[in-house]
């Protein structure tokens, strides 16, 4: 195994399990954080998070009984926290279906150990995204008929389906939906695992159920494989599509600051870089709370580095070409807009963006940084508030002075408006938390997998 | 194994041989697996079927298992997808309900792409799913094979192979003989 490690074809896929594991060692090792009480720092976590998602339905109940004039957003900024933190959320869900899908295409067998806990924070994301949308309509009750082609007897109308934010609802929702059934697909297997280890006839039943009474027979194995390739192979394009959707949002308009054809690339290059951070942030929490460092192992956690280096820079070049077209177009207005988002009132705002996405990331070239867990775990926050204000830099700055400067504003939140983004945040990691407590959080049977190859390879290389 | 040969003289009585679901033998690794399916099938047996923990390349090909058709399902699934997008923006914007706005063409393929494209996803994601639920019978809470008493171990560690009852060339004793012979352990006479 030791040779192995050091042998540079396998750098980028570090053993997944050290040392000489077993297939056995594997199920033991990940289902038994299921069976077994959560450690203290489960309650510790789940101390600080539970409360803040009650505070997020608190501050939605509050929305809906008083309107959704309690947000800060009034013209001329009709567009605030609510769309910048949908599009943040959105954009963190991408990197779970990079890593399930684009990675599972390319055969980066690394993504194994963290795949499953990506997808889930994939979904948990796109539901904290779902809530603005639903709630920025202020009667949430009737959003569905205002969302989709629901034949109804309030408008006596369609949507137009000309309008890009038309084309958002579809993309999110079978984002959304693809990404559940890409991430059920992958847990059927481990459902039979836990089900067929469990003492509790109970806990036996409802695993049985969950996972439809799954045998693993060489002809289920046949169709669930094909399957599982098929799902990654949808959810490629379906990926690089949202987040180039959600841009056309911005792009499809005609305001300085958003009519821009770099958007789609520049918002799935963002979204990426968004989302490995918030991948980090999470590891490096679970394996804190539940000591996973055997198997998400700091190699894991490098890589991921090398991505957010990566496409930190894409996101820098964007950063730059924006500006550089708006000087190019000799367009007043477009340039007024790139001068007003550096030098004007929100000039806070662009320079917290400009280190957080541009310099932070920099830190990755040394392997110092991408290896000392505290360290990648402070600037992946720090990426993640560059992320946020990346969208807010967009949305407000370019909407805050109109045409006219008698149509100028300057927008200020409102504590219901912080309350209910800390609330999402609250949601997504109570969520994530009752996900490791309650579902095996790694693959085991794609683990087990690579292991097998491994197993040969080292057979193969002694002989 | 003692209590196995005991029940045997049983079966040699017992003419009606459905009763059973097969014999299930249980084998170390991957590569045991395979080698007992060759021989076994070399033996003159066909209705076999392995258990295994994770899928195992070149397992289809010692079975003499052909393709999934479950591409089938999803290209069909993708184009009525596509043709329920381009259907619903026809319907909707063109036929139902006319409505101007901005002076664009009440229904044309350009604004319509990214529905058609995310309906397609969906549609063809579904049968994908649905497909492959369908083509494996699931859900399906009781099967003869959870009558073997180690089955559990093959969501864990082991490696399992059945020899169905309902092979033409089915031999009790024999299948026993041989399965133990290539390696297997706990093998046994499963009751169906």
């Amino acid at each position: 195994m030791a040779d192995l490690a050091l042998d540079p074809r396998f750098e980028l896929n570090p053993p997944l399990v050290e040392g000489g594991a077993t297939y056995a060692d594997i199920t033991e090792k990940v289902s038994s954080i299921t069976e077994r009480k959560p450690p203290k720092q489960w309650y510790i976590a789940m101390a600080v998070t539970t409360p803040l998602a009650l505070m997020l339905f608190a501050s939605l109940t509050y929305l809906v009984a008083r309107g959704i004039g309690v947000w800060g957003n009034n013209i001329p900024v009709g567009w605030a926290w609510d769309i910048t933190s949908f599009v943040w959320w959105i954009g963190i869900g991408h990197a779970g279906t990079l890593i399930s899908a684009i990675l599972f295409l390319l055969r980066q067998r690394w993504r194994t150990a963290i795949n499953r806990a990506a997808e889930a924070m994939t979904l948990f994301a796109v539901a904290c995204a779902a809530v603005y949308p639903l709630f920025h309509t202020g009667r949430p009750w009737r959003a569905a008929y205002w969302l989709f082609p629901l034949p109804n007897e309030f408008l006596h109308l369609w949507q137009n389906f000309r309008s890009p934010l038309m084309w958002d609802v579809f993309a999110v929702s079978t984002y959304g939906t693809v990404s559940l059934l890409f991430w059920y697909t992958g847990l059927i297997p481990d459902l039979a695992t836990l089900r067929d280890r469990a003492v509790n006839p109970i806990r036996q039943k409802i695993f049985a159920l969950m996972c439809f009474g799954w045998r693993g027979s060489g002809r289920q194995w046949k169709h669930y494989e094909l399957a599982y390739l098929i799902l990654a192979g949808l959810s490629t394009p379906l990926v690089l599509s949202v987040h180039s959707i959600v841009s056309f949002d911005f792009a499809t308009s005609i305001l300085p600051g958003w009519h821009t054809t770099i958007f789609p690339p520049y918002f799935v290059a963002g979204a990426i870089f968004s989302g490995f951070a918030m991948v980090v942030t999470l590891m490096t929490l679970a394996r804190w709370v539940y000591n996973l460092e055997e198997i998400v192992t700091v190699k894991h956690l490098e890589n991921m580095c090398k991505v957010m280096l990566a496409t930190g820079m894409i996101v820098g070049f964007a950063y730059a070409t924006e500006f550089f077209i708006a000087w190019y177009s000799t367009n007043q207005f477009e340039r007024f807009a790139f001068m007003n988002r550096a030098f004007g009132p929100y000039w806070w705002a662009y320079w917290t963006m400009i280190s957080c996405n541009v310099i932070v990331p920099q830190f990755f070239w040394f392997k110092k940084c991408r290896t000392t867990v505290p360290i990648m775990f402070i600037l992946s926050i720090l990426i993640n508030i560059g992320m946020w204000f990346e969208r807010f830099v967009i949305i407000v700055t370019s909407l805050h002075r109109d045409f006219l400067p008698s149509s100028w504003g300057y927008f200020r939140p409102t504590i219901i408006d912080m309350s209910t983004f800390t609330g999402t945040i609250g949601l997504f990691l109570t969520l994530f938390l009752l996900f490791l407590r309650f579902l095996p959080a790694v693959a085991m049977a794609e683990v087990k997998g690579v292991l097998h190859q491994q197993i040969n390879q080292q057979k193969g290389a002694s002989h | 194994m003692v209590e196995m040969l005991k029940r045997l003289p049983f079966l040699a009585d017992a003419d009606n041989s459905t009763k059973y679901y097969g014999v299930v033998g249980n084998f170390d690794s991957p590569e045991d697996l395979l080698r007992a399916i060759r021989t076994v099938r070399l033996a003159g047996y066909s209705k076999l079927e392995a258990y295994t923990p994770f899928p195992i390349h070149g397992l289809d090909e010692a079975m003499g298992e052909g393709r999934s058709p479950l591409g089938r399902f999803v290209l069909i699934g993708g184009l009525l997808g596509l043709i329920s997008a381009v259907a619903l923006q026809w319907w909707t914007g063109a036929v139902d309900y006319k409505l101007v706005i901005a002076g664009k063409p009440l229904f044309a393929f350009e604004p319509s792409v990214p529905i058609m494209f995310e309906l397609t996803v969906l549609f063809a994601s579904f049968a994908a799913v649905l497909g492959m639920l369908g083509l494996n019978k699931l859900p399906q809470y009781y099967h003869s094979f959870f009558r073997y008493s180690r089955h559990m171990e093959s969501t864990n560690d082991r490696f399992l192979l059945a020899v169905e009852s309902s092979d033409p060339k089915f031999d009790a004793d024999d299948l026993i003989t041989l399965l133990h012979e290539l390696g297997s352990r706990h093998t046994e006479l499963v009751e169906a």
